[in-house]
């Protein structure tokens, strides 16, 4: 069973006729040809494939390809113009948010809406607003560093320094 | 309170460089192999074992072959023609690629079905009918020698039983004296559970057959791409696929942590399918295929004892293990050593005697023995030494950082020779664990718990203060299926002055593109920013054995380092040509080469390359390039002073670690940034297993949390703020002094947890407690404990 639908990925519509049962996630990365969203589990654990849908962060591997119809949305190769970086990839770099990258295009979409919702959030906030998403890399420091570090940068403030910090 | 010899300009060692691979990442812009899609590209699917231990009576493909879309369904049977149906493990014992008659272990590979895309392949598997004869399974290791267990490994001749190796380290009849004759002697059993590495990334690749060009081009999740293109060829040499007719490319990985050295069945069962197709064959496992089917770590029973003074002289070891390894030894060790580096075990302490020694048994689990951050049994040996050596502090009535403190190998005693024959290279444990302390402020802490005691309250402060042993390895121990453990580099430095470096390794996440470079940077004084970094294509990049078990560093790093010095010697004969004095003359100074008291006379690094290729010296070759093949005198012996506090709540036994300080000495460090980075993320995975992580199977072989709803991977809110330092003791015999580091969190973290939260219980009857220490096994302890 297909059906047409239109979608709008970061801001270029596309009409496709997808099978009912396609994921999301697979239209996403195998139809629109988009493999910055990731897939890390089958149970909806790891937020690697966590995308914004009318600017909501979901997980994508969670939804139908159908459901998304006639919606906006936008993945991680939408937050910036190439070569550009918005100031959440900017902190991730600064603040050495990534190791392998796996995980970080989920993050960086999840802190997008977290941060619409929460311009200057705690570090508990932070904690419990990613805990959606899952990280084997970095032990999550200086993924709470690098949203705080935006918040910062998005607010109009000064950024705190990217100096790493160490006991002595 | 790192010092750099060069620029922030030039970012040789020292500086927190941003790093070079973070743009493409951030972006959306990696090249993971899901990522990668040819023209033609068929789909492969896996149809698993429900069973853990069953005879195959039929298989029905007819059903799957009949959907629209499904190409074919490969069994053993179909394999079996091309001698394909079993491969060698990396131990030398072999594992199926598919059954032709028994599955081993729940979820194992029992028929591959191949597809036009991912949705039909996965109608197909569903269709695929098989109808098992199951049999009981043999799941505890502990009864895996009894008389009446079911002797699993038919298919190796003359084989009778499930015993699969024995090993010993020490001096056996020594340390039985001592033992003897010892004041106090304290003993403890301990599990440590089969636990998975969970990269995020799961396991895959797209194998490309070309049939006109007789020639395999595999993507894959691989650690070790070059030790895959030789074992791929070892296994299929006999169809034709030689070595130089294979290309490995490990494209960016999405965290390895030992978990993609191993070759899976179904990586060989792609390669085979796209030989007999010609098209691109692409598998990729999903998260419940890869938790339950792939490689696990750890699973080691082992009963510890050490013997001591009243005073709390530690004066002898003794360890005795008990290794479960599924049905074959799929371990990633070098070939000598089937316990990987578990004698390092005697810790950081200052005594001669010490004996070991360890069995391996089948059972019916998946096979392994791999790493999770930490390949060797480091890390068991660890949890091990560091538990009873809490254990005899508490026995003698000393506190435990006093006890570690007293027995500590001094830092004038290396290089120090340990009692199973290690040489430890360099170390100051005392200046560690002092600064541990000083950070924590350890004695108000314990002041506050003796208040807090009296309250009815529970807390508690563990130590960890570990050994690592890093670096695999001289050559003259250290192979893996006979092929020495050096690694490699080869530098490129063009007409420009700007390089390409090339090596062995392959980061999965390490951050090698920023590191390697800094090192080059370091000894050419050329910008780290100018100096690009390639790995993971066996076609363009010299020979080398991968990225595991915190190597690369110390080889790898070693051979760019030891290549960009042979750069240097030709750059000062150049400058000497081109200055027109005596090499002797010249002075070093990072970027440059200038005449000694005559500053103004000066050769930049760029301009003699420029001269390499446009007006070098009659004679000498032309060009700027080098290649180095690192073979380490000794290994690396990195370490670390950890403390822990936890607060435990008594009503509802919730577990909270309030501070995790951990100071580690990796020797020089090439960028703090990225060190410390490495540190937080072990310390996550090393909280994991010591609360939460645990692979659990019933008795008829089913795993009950084989899906991540329930193997509990910690979020950021299980994962505490963690509080990193250093102190910095060079490796000696490093050509920069480096150690490895990426693997010490996760080998410390775990007792210093461990010894906490049995601190906190100790007032209560609790000497031990096995990990994961979960709410639920405190909790019955304590029940048990007040009858
Ligand atoms: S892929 Fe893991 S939550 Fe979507
Ligand atoms: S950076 Fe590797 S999983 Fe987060």
């Amino acid at each position: 069973m297909a059906r047409e639908i239109t979608v709008t990925v970061n801001g270029t519509p596309h009409t496709l006729e997808v099978e009912n049962r396609l994921l999301l996630v697979h239209l996403i990365r195998e139809k629109i040809n988009l493999t910055g969203t990731h897939i890390g589990c089958d149970t909806s654990n790891c937020g690697a494939c966590t995308i914004l849908l009318n600017g909501k962060s979901v997980k994508s591997c969670t939804i139908l390809a159908v459901q998304a119809n006639g919606k906006e949305i936008q993945t991680v190769e939408g937050l910036a113009a190439p070569g550009e970086m918005h100031p959440l990839q900017e902190g991730f770099k600064e603040n050495h948010g990534l190791h392998c990258g796996f995980c970080t295009p989920g993050m960086l979409m999840r802190s997008v809406e977290l941060l619409e919702d929460n311009p200057n959030p705690t570090e508990e906030e932070i904690r419990w607003g990613i805990s959606g998403n899952l990280c084997r890399c970095t032990g999550y420091n200086n993924i709470v560093k690098a949203i705080q570090w935006a918040s910062a940068k998005m607010r109009g403030e000064e950024t705190p320094s990217t100096e790493p910090e160490f006991v002595s | 309170m790192i010092k750099c010899k060069t620029s922030k300009a030039i970012s040789g060692m020292g500086h927190s460089m941003k790093r070079k691979e973070d743009a493409r990442f951030l972006q959306g812009k990696g090249n993971y192999v899901d990522d990668i899609k040819l023209p033609g590209m068929l789909h492969m699917d896996i149809v698993r074992s429900p069973y853990a231990y069953a005879k195959i009576k039929s298989i029905d493909t007819s059903a799957a072959l009949a959907i629209p879309g499904v190409i074919a369904v490969v069994t053993g049977k179909d394999l079996e023609q091309y001698n394909l149906h079993w491969m060698p493990t990396l131990m030398s014992d072999t594992q199926m690629v598919l059954p032709t008659d028994t599955v081993m272990y729940q979820a194992q590979e029992v028929a591959a079905v191949i597809a036009t895309d991912r949705y039909t392949a996965r109608d197909g598997k569903e269709a695929v009918v098989v109808e098992y004869e199951p049999m009981k399974p043999l799941m505890n290791a502990k009864k895996a020698l009894d008389a009446d267990a079911p002797v699993l490994r038919t298919d190796k001749e003359g084989k009778t039983d499930n015993h699969i190796w024995h090993w010993e380290a020490g001096d056996k009849e020594a340390t039985e004296k001592v033992f003897n004759e010892a004041e106090v002697v304290v003993s403890q059993d301990m599990y440590i559970p089969r636990i998975h590495v969970v990269s995020i990334e799961t396991c895959g690749c797209v194998a490309d057959y070309s049939k006109v060009n007789n020639h395999l081009t595999m993507y894959m999740t691989t650690q070790a791409p070059h030790a895959i293109r030789t074992v791929i060829a070892l296994v299929a040499g006999h169809v034709g696929l030689t070595e130089e007719k294979i290309r490995v490319i490990s494209p960016d990985i999405g965290g390895g942590f030992g978990g993609k050295v191993p070759v899976y069945p179904g990586y060989v069962i792609a390669i085979a399918v796209s030989f007999l197709t010609g098209a691109p064959i692409k598998w990729i496992e999903d998260r419940t295929e890869n938790l339950q089917a792939d490689s696990f770590a750890r699973d080691y029973h082992i009963n510890v004892e050490m013997a001591g003074t009243k005073e709390g002289k530690i004066l002898a070891t003794r360890f005795k293990v008990l290794a479960d390894h599924g049905y074959t030894d799929a371990s990633a060790n070098p070939s000598k050593f089937p316990t990987g580096l578990f004698s390092i075990g005697t810790g950081s302490y200052n005594y001669n005697t010490a004996y070991m020694e360890a069995d391996a048994v089948y059972t019916n689990k998946p096979p392994g023995g791999v790493a999770y951050r930490c390949s060797f049994r480091v890390t068991e040996a660890v949890h091990a030494i560091e538990r009873i050596t809490d254990r005899f502090a508490f026995e003698v009535g000393i506190d435990p950082a006093d006890l570690r403190m007293q027995n500590f190998i001094k830092k004038e005693d290396f290089p120090w020779k340990s009692p199973t024959g290690w040489e430890y290279d360099s170390g100051d444990y005392h200046a560690g664990l002092k600064l541990a302390m000083k950070t924590v402020d350890y004695w108000k802490l314990r002041e506050e718990q003796k208040e807090k005691k009296a309250q009815g309250k529970l807390m508690g402060i563990g130590i960890s203060t570990f050994t690592e042993i890093v670096g695999a390895g001289p050559s003259k121990d250290f192979d893996i299926l006979g092929i020495k453990m050096f690694d490699s580099a080869e530098i490129r430095v063009h007409p420009t002055g700007k390089a390409i470096a090339r090596f062995g390794t392959k980061s999965q996440g390490q951050g090698h593109e920023t590191t390697y470079a800094q090192i080059i940077a370091e000894e050419l004084g050329i910008p780290a920013e100018n100096i690009q970094i390639e790995e993971g294509d066996t076609d363009t990049a010299p020979y080398g054995l991968g990225t595991y078990a915190s190597r690369s560093t110390p080889t790898a790093g070693a051979a760019a380092a030891m290549a960009a010095r042979k750069l240097r010697a030709k750059a000062k004969k150049i400058a000497a040509y081109l200055l027109e004095v005596s090499e002797d003359d010249l002075e070093w100074e990072p970027g440059k080469f200038f005449v000694k008291g005559a500053p103004e006379k000066v050769k930049t690094i760029q301009e003699i390359v420029f001269a390499s290729y446009t007006n070098h010296p009659q004679g000498m070759e032309a060009g700027f390039e080098a290649t180095h093949y690192y073979d380490p005198p000794n290994l690396t012996f990195p370490s670390g002073a950890y403390i822990c506090v936890v607060d435990i709540d008594p009503e509802t036994i919730e577990i909270k670690v309030r501070r995790f300080v951990a100071i580690d000495d990796c020797g020089n460090i090439i960028n703090p940034m990225i060190v410390q980075g490495q540190v937080h993320g072990g310390l996550t995975q090393g909280i994991a297993p010591a609360m939460y992580e645990e692979l659990i199977y019933d008795d008829a072989g089913n795993i009950l949390n084989g899906t991540l709803m329930d193997y509990l991977v910690p979020t950021a809110i299980e994962s505490p703020s963690w509080e990193t330092g250093h102190t910095v003791t060079p490796s000696p015999h490093h050509p920069i002094g480096a150690k490895g580091v990426g693997e010490s969190p996760t080998v410390g973290a775990p007792p210093a947890i461990a010894n906490a939260i049995v601190d906190a219980l100790s007032h209560l009857g609790v000497r031990h407690l096995d990990i994961p220490i979960t709410p639920y096994k405190v909790w019955k302890v304590l029940q048990e404990l007040k009858g």
